[in-house]
């Protein structure tokens, strides 16, 4: 996250991104969720991508990835990866899961560089893929730290 | 604890699924933050935090630099027989921290 | 740990009514229900790992004399202390803010250095002793010696100031609950202090928030040292007399 900003007081649009760091795209994203599926075919689930529509800051966003699944040796998620849009890489997080879980629920706090689409992809022990996206709106606190 | 705070029950009845939180203190820096004078500031992050029930790993998370600073995870897991529950994060810079907890299971 | 949490849902809910017929809002209220969530549960918390360090340096020996906090300090004795702070110092005739009251305690009693402001090992202490008065009311001390500080600080929330002629009362008083960009105007009362600024992610003190403050209003900072914080608070303080303290609060 940026660490020098201007508190814009005249309704201005928010500034929220560092103007010297690269940026990844939906491209990259889209790129990086075939790296994990290997071109299968993504599905919807029941996968439900827990985050706030809207945010009060970028730098701390609650998320929570669950999934449906009897979690047995059988049938069970393998793993969770989220991904996003527009921050400077597109990998959010990847979890490693078994039946030892007894539930695929992961919750963990993620950044975001700025209003996006984050993207939860699901891999199940049966080599399906299902994915859920949800958008996220960013917005930025007033008054903030200025570094000299 | 170095630092680091872990949420779980201490007892449980054989098979419930328990909820286990882990919060731990870490700058979390991405590697694409100018700092003051200009200069990228280095990355130094988590990259990997799991979970040993009894030696088993039960839970793993790869970590990347959109991961908010100081990270918290929450998970699930089935408690078949008492034992300790180990957690280890690792990261940049040799960063390691390791802690347990004892769970009861009747 | 549950009963906890109950005890101080309800401890909100009974302010929120008797709230109704008083103007004043916490900004716990101005948050949205993930942030609340998180300043609410104690295993989520991140405000929650400098108190439990604080609890550690609490118990430690420190200084010349040999002395942890706790060995002067009984158990459950720092219960609605910070609800109280800024107070008058006997030690130092000076009022002081519950930093401030800390450094005395080590230099005057632990025979030990005063620790930096700001730094990690103040904030833990402040972190823990301020997290014993969560679920208290904000409790002015009814001392007249604090008047004139008061006085000042009030002078100071209301004067205009800066390349925008803007005062604090402009935004927080004038305006608070109206957005700003994308951001809600809180009335602005100190009640959680030390705060885990999402905008830091890390632990902070008023001070440094206030600074926050005056940057974005495009006024010169005062220097670090300057007395007008400390009139500020006091001010805050009184102003925010009866609303619950919610430290360590998790804020945007």
């Amino acid at each position: 996250m940026t660490t020098s900003r201007r508190c814009f007081l005249a309704g201005a649009a928010v500034a929220l991104l560092p103007i010297t760091s690269a940026r990844a795209t939906p491209a990259d994203m889209e790129a990086a969720i075939r790296e994990v599926t290997g071109g299968a075919t993504l599905r919807e689930g029941p996968v439900a991508l827990d985050i706030p529509p809207l945010v009060e800051n970028g730098n701390t966003v609650p998320l929570t990835v669950s999934v449906k699944s009897p979690m047995t040796a059988e049938d069970h998620v393998k793993a969770i990866h989220v991904f996003n849009e527009k921050n400077p890489q597109p990998h959010v997080f990847n979890a490693t899961l078994g039946p030892r879980n007894g539930k695929a629920v992961v919750s963990t706090r993620i950044k975001l560089a700025d209003t996006q689409q984050i993207a939860a992809v699901v891999e199940t022990s049966r080599g399906e893929f299902w994915t859920a996206r949800a958008e996220v709106i960013v917005t930025i606190a007033a008054c903030l730290e200025e570094v000299n | 604890m170095a630092n680091a705070l872990i949420h779980a029950p201490k007892t449980a009845k054989r098979g419930e699924v328990i909820e286990i939180k882990a919060l731990i203190l870490h700058p979390m820096e991405t590697g694409f933050r100018p700092g003051t004078n200009g200069r990228i500031i280095p990355r130094n992050i988590i990259e990997r935090f799991s979970a040993d029930w009894n030696g088993e790993e039960v839970f793993a998370l790869k970590m990347s630099p959109a991961i908010a600073a100081n990270p918290f995870v929450s998970f699930f897991v089935v408690a078949d027989r008492s034992g300790t529950v180990k957690f280890r994060w690792s990261g940049d810079n040799d960063f390691l921290v390791e802690e347990q907890v004892a769970i009861a299971v009747e | 740990m549950r009963r906890t949490f109950l005890v101080l849902a309800g401890v909100f809910v009974a302010s929120l009514a008797l709230a109704q017929g008083d103007p004043r809002r916490s900004s716990y209220q101005d948050m949205g229900p993930a942030l609340q969530k998180m300043q609410d549960d104690d295993s989520a918390n991140p405000g929650m790992l400098f108190v439990q360090a604080g609890e550690e340096a609490w118990n430690a020996k420190a200084g010349s004399a040999d002395k942890a906090c706790a060995d002067c300090h009984a158990a459950g004795s720092m219960k609605g202390v910070a609800a109280r702070y800024p107070a008058f110092a006997k030690e130092s005739g000076k009022p002081v803010d519950l930093e401030g009251r800390i450094n005395l305690c080590r230099t005057e009693h632990q025979k030990a250095e005063a620790l930096a402001a700001e730094s990690k090992e103040l904030l833990q202490l402040t972190a823990y002793v301020a997290r014993q008065s969560k679920g208290e009311p904000i409790a002015p001390p009814d001392d007249e010696r604090l008047d004139p500080l008061r006085a000042q600080g009030e002078t100071l929330w209301k004067q205009r100031q800066g390349q925008l002629n803007l005062s604090c009362a402009s935004c927080h008083d004038a305006n608070a609950g109206k957005k700003l960009a994308g951001a809600t105007i809180p009335q602005a009362h100190p009640t959680g202090y030390p705060i885990y600024r999402l905008e830091w992610q890390t632990l902070g003190s008023l001070k440094r928030r206030l600074r926050n403050c005056m940057i974005g209003m495009r006024v010169e900072p005062y220097a670090y040292d300057a007395p007008e914080y400390l009139a500020l608070e006091a001010f805050l303080m009184k102003r925010a007399q009866g609303l619950i303290d919610d430290a360590p609060a998790v804020r945007p």
